[in-house]
């Protein structure tokens, strides 16, 4: 179909608009090859025609892998179709006539930069914390020297494949990062070069995760859901197995 | 300026062992007083930073993202070659050298390519200390792949995700030194000039992309790791803001730009549906293992094709024409990137091409599908399996070898490329072209070095899959945490450079001069169009074919669209702000130039070579020809708003004999 109208309810938030609010525009002469954020696009360059503010979105490699694209559309993260980011869903799944709403995540610890914009370095700070491999340039050994059991490393690559888009958080009710935090501590703890660090690092992972302000997890298991690539909350499971055992353990591994 | 590549003396082989014992050190003491601007946070750039870190240098690292693990080195899906010889086939530092040279169609220096294949071991071992979770073999080793234009399986790969896993390696190890407080990141910045003191690079002017409000930066050294600039093209399969801006500042200071009509045409992509398309999406060269490409042999077919009134599946097997496979039966449909390219637009240019735009090629499964599925059932024992059957165990193998690939295709398309031929078309991809560097990598402006795609310097007129993860990490972790050294042991008698001087406030007022301009020209049209625009006029005349005249006139077009630009382009929105159109309109600005500066050169290089073909100099059957007596050089380019300046770097082989490459 070629010709696609639709009611878009926007979430407008600085510049002009003081007081956030959502704003109602029509839209006509939407094809459903689009994606979603090409008839953003369409969207912008009328506004920008009219002289209007634009609606600051973020985007950037638009096929599914930058972890940048980050909207709820119709009150889903990343829209309505499951392992799918914003900048993969595609029009011809809405349909003509549709009223489709678009707000940022939203979050404490994600404060919003304008409109369905928003900060995540929290999730950068997280990893700092420790979501990382102590190893120096040049001091590693011949890249086969350990095996790792092929189905071990697969499981980890699971856990690799997070984007960092945050679309855990935006659907958590508890605002938890905890998929997010438990999908790098679940990568790095199944293979034998992460296991040195494993019991410091997800004691401060979930330091950082906890002074960000994100909130706890409870097992609602929306993130798993929501998550584009379909990351699953056994890592979580995994994350509290290893923060239990490292905070009962006779040494203290956070000095 | 210095212009020399100082390559070292000695065998080919030993030139770098010998070079890096005895280059000059700066002592640990002295790194500590030493700073370095890094602009990128890509493989390059990302490595750099968390190794210079390591070194004990003062690190100060930019990035316009949000995150550095946001860079469009995570979209790279195949693999990252390396000459481990794992397999045991016969693969060695001196073939990957080689093939290399010769992928390149000799037109990249023997002695950083050498260097590029000898560190590649390095890497692998690098990464995987990491934690990156490469694929393996049942017995926990790693496990390889073969790539276009090689006979050996020399391809680490994880997954179609091998881009992401190694830059999130590089992300982490970055990571760790914020933390340890040796690097500053600075995200959201984006950086908007460079500055010069006493004819070196000491520093960067930069734009606080949240507050819009401009930084002075200075440092003894900048790094440039800011990748390519296929987005001048518009449509390409990077990312959306993917620019050639910080190297363009560079340019404009002095600083040469090298080979930059060199682009790589990707041949499997998807191709475009409408005009509001803003990027398009490659299918992974690995397809072409098992896929076949076809037209159809009547023209009749392809326009009922092309309106609708029939499919590919309608078309009978002896009506298709397997151009591939008939003009290149020794390599067949695994012939390299450019020459796939450009057979697919001669056959749409005859009038065969598939899609509503008359610019689609397919690809064809069903061969594979029948083959693999007969092998399947025979290992079953199921010999009288009915067709039905057979193509049932077929499409589970092929799922199992590219199953994310043909999902990602379905989201796209909307079409089951399990039933329906896959349509694809050649997209911008890659630029071989870059700023110029010597063997340090450093350009021709003292203190300013260039690393990864924003470099011109390892993959000549063509690069081959699977390689450019491999120099982003050779020049990050390896290659220059070495050769700066050369630069900043001389640096050590020198203070702390002050971002209060006046060459710094002198960048600063010229960089807000811009963009208070480009603000109030308050014209009609969006950035977004001139860009759309300009994308047009390069793909017409300085795409895949290109000729002399259409290359003058496509100089003369740009022109006038700069003109126009600087009358009537409208930004919407304050400077002191977050503003997107701010951002796109300072790099359409800068493309606009660039985009000059391609044509310039693809008209200067009369001969076709890897990517670059001029119509005029081709074979009898159409194949690219080559003319290494005039024009075996680099051409490194000193940008002037009328007249830029041809400065060529002779390319000198002593160990490879120049050879037409055929696959015929």
């Amino acid at each position: 179909m070629e010709n696609m109208k639709l009611k878009l309810k926007v979430w407008r938030q600085g510049g002009k608009y003081t007081k956030p609010q959502f704003v109602t525009y029509d839209l006509d002469g939407v094809s459903d090859h689009m994606s979603f954020l090409e008839m953003l696009d369409v969207l912008n360059e009328k506004l920008i025609n009219l002289k209007e503010d634009p609606i600051a979105f973020e985007h950037d490699c638009r096929e599914g892998i930058c972890g940048t694209c980050s909207l709820v559309i119709n009150g889903y993260p990343h829209g309505p179709m499951q392992q799918t980011t914003a900048c993969q869903l595609h029009m011809r799944h809405f349909r003509d006539g549709e009223t489709i709403t678009i707000e940022p995540w939203r979050s404490r610890a994600f404060p919003i930069v304008k409109d369905l914009v928003v900060n995540r370095d929290a999730f950068d700070r997280i990893i700092q914390a420790g979501g990382y491999i102590s190893v120096d340039t040049g001091q590693a050994q011949d890249g086969n020297a350990i095996a790792i059991e092929k189905d071990q490393a697969s499981h980890a690559f699971d856990a690799a494949t997070c984007i960092g888009c945050g679309a855990c958080v935006a659907a958590c009710p508890n605002a938890s990062a905890m998929l997010f935090t438990a999908a790098k501590v679940s990568h790095l703890a199944q293979i034998p070069q992460g296991k040195v660090e494993a019991d410091s690092r997800v004691q401060r992972m979930i330091a950082q995760h906890d002074a960000e302000g994100f909130g706890k997890c409870s097992n609602i298991t929306a993130c798993e859901a929501e998550c584009p690539k379909a990351i699953s909350v056994e890592h979580i499971a995994r994350l509290n197995r290893q923060y239990i055992a490292s905070s009962l353990g006779s040494e203290k591994v956070v000095s | 300026m210095p212009f020399q590549s100082n390559v070292p003396p000695g065998e080919l082989s030993d030139k770098w062992k010998q070079y890096r014992s005895s280059m000059p050190l700066v002592a640990p003491n002295n790194k500590r007083r030493l700073e370095v601007i890094i602009v990128g946070t890509g493989l390059a750039g990302g490595a750099a930073a968390a190794t210079f870190g390591e070194l004990g240098y003062n690190v100060k690292v930019f990035t316009f993202h949000d995150s550095p693990r946001r860079a469009h080195s995570i979209a790279a899906q195949g693999g990252i070659n390396a000459a481990k010889n794992y397999q045991n086939d016969g693969d060695s530092v001196y073939r990957l050298f080689y093939d290399t040279i010769k992928g390149g169609d000799y037109r990249s220096r023997e002695a950083n390519v050498h260097r590029l294949a000898e560190v590649s071991v390095n890497i692998i071992d690098q990464a995987v200390a990491q934690g990156v979770p490469f694929a393996r073999d049942y017995g926990g080793l790693l496990a390889n792949r073969s790539f276009g234009g090689v006979q050996v399986s020399r391809t680490f790969y994880a997954r179609g995700q091998t881009g992401q896993q190694l830059l999130l390696g590089a992300y982490q190890s970055l990571s760790r030194q914020i933390s340890l407080g040796n690097v500053q990141l600075f995200n959201r910045h984006e950086m908007v000039d460079l500055v010069m003191e006493d004819g070196k690079a000491r520093g960067i002017i930069a734009r606080n992309l949240l507050t819009g409000e401009t930084e002075r930066h200075a440092a003894h050294a900048v790094v440039l790791g800011t990748g390519g600039y296929g987005n001048v093209f518009y449509l390409s399969t990077n990312a959306m803001n993917s620019n050639g801006s910080a190297a363009w500042r560079a340019v404009k200071q002095g600083a040469y730009m090298a080979n930059p009509c060199f682009t790589q045409i990707h041949p499997t992509c998807i191709p475009v549906s409408g005009e509001y398309q803003s990027k398009l999406t490659l299918m992974s060269e690995s397809l072409r293992n098992d896929g076949r490409v076809w037209v159809p042999r009547k023209q009749d077919d392809a326009a009922a094709i092309r309106e609708g009134k029939r499919t590919g599946l309608d078309i009978a097997e002896g009506d298709r024409d397997y151009y591939l496979e008939r003009r290149y039966p020794a390599f067949g449909n695994l012939v390299p990137r450019d020459v796939a390219s450009r057979a697919a637009k001669t056959a749409c240019d005859e009038g065969l091409g598939v899609s509503p735009t008359g610019l689609a090629v397919y690809l064809d499964f069903d061969a594979a599908i029948e083959r693999y599925g007969k092998s399947r059932a025979h290992s079953l024992n199921e010999y009288s399996a009915d067709d039905m059957r057979i193509r049932e165990l077929g499409v589970a193998v092929i799922a199992e070898k590219y199953g994310n690939l043909f999902e990602m295709y379905e989201k796209i398309t909307g079409e089951d490329p399990y039933v329906m031929p896959m349509k694809i078309y050649p997209a911008v991809h890659y630029t071989m072209g870059g700023l110029w560097v010597d063997y340090n990598l450093q350009t021709n402006i003292p203190g300013l070095f260039a690393i990864g795609e924003a470099n011109f310097s390892d993959h000549g007129a063509n690069r081959l899959g699977a390689s450019a993860l491999m120099q982003g990490l050779a020049d990050g972790y390896f290659v220059l945490p070495y050769t700066i050294g050369t630069f900043l042991s001389q640096e050590i008698r020198n203070p702390m450079v002050d971002p209060e001087g006046p060459a710094f406030k002198d960048a600063e007022a010229k960089a807000q001069a811009r963009i208070e301009k480009i603000m109030s020209i308050n014209g009609t049209k969006s950035a977004e169009t001139f860009h759309r625009e300009l994308g047009k006029i390069m793909w017409e005349y300085c795409g895949m074919a290109r000729n002399a005249e259409g290359l003058q006139k496509g100089r003369r077009m740009i022109r006038e669209l700069r003109d126009e630009f600087w009358s009537s382009v409208y930004v919407p929105g304050r400077i002191k702000e977050y503003n997107p159109e701010l951002e796109k309109a300072l790099r359409v600005a800068d493309f606009l130039e660039l985009g000059e500066l391609m044509m310039l050169d693809a008209l200067d290089r009369n001969e076709s070579c890897g990517g670059h073909f001029r119509e005029e100099y081709q074979s009898e059957e159409g194949e690219a020809l080559r003319r290494d007596d005039e024009y075996a050089y680099v051409s490194a380019w000193e940008w002037d708003d009328n007249d830029p300046i041809l400065h060529k770097e002779e390319l000198i082989f002593e160990n490879v004999e120049l050879k037409t490459r055929s696959y015929k």
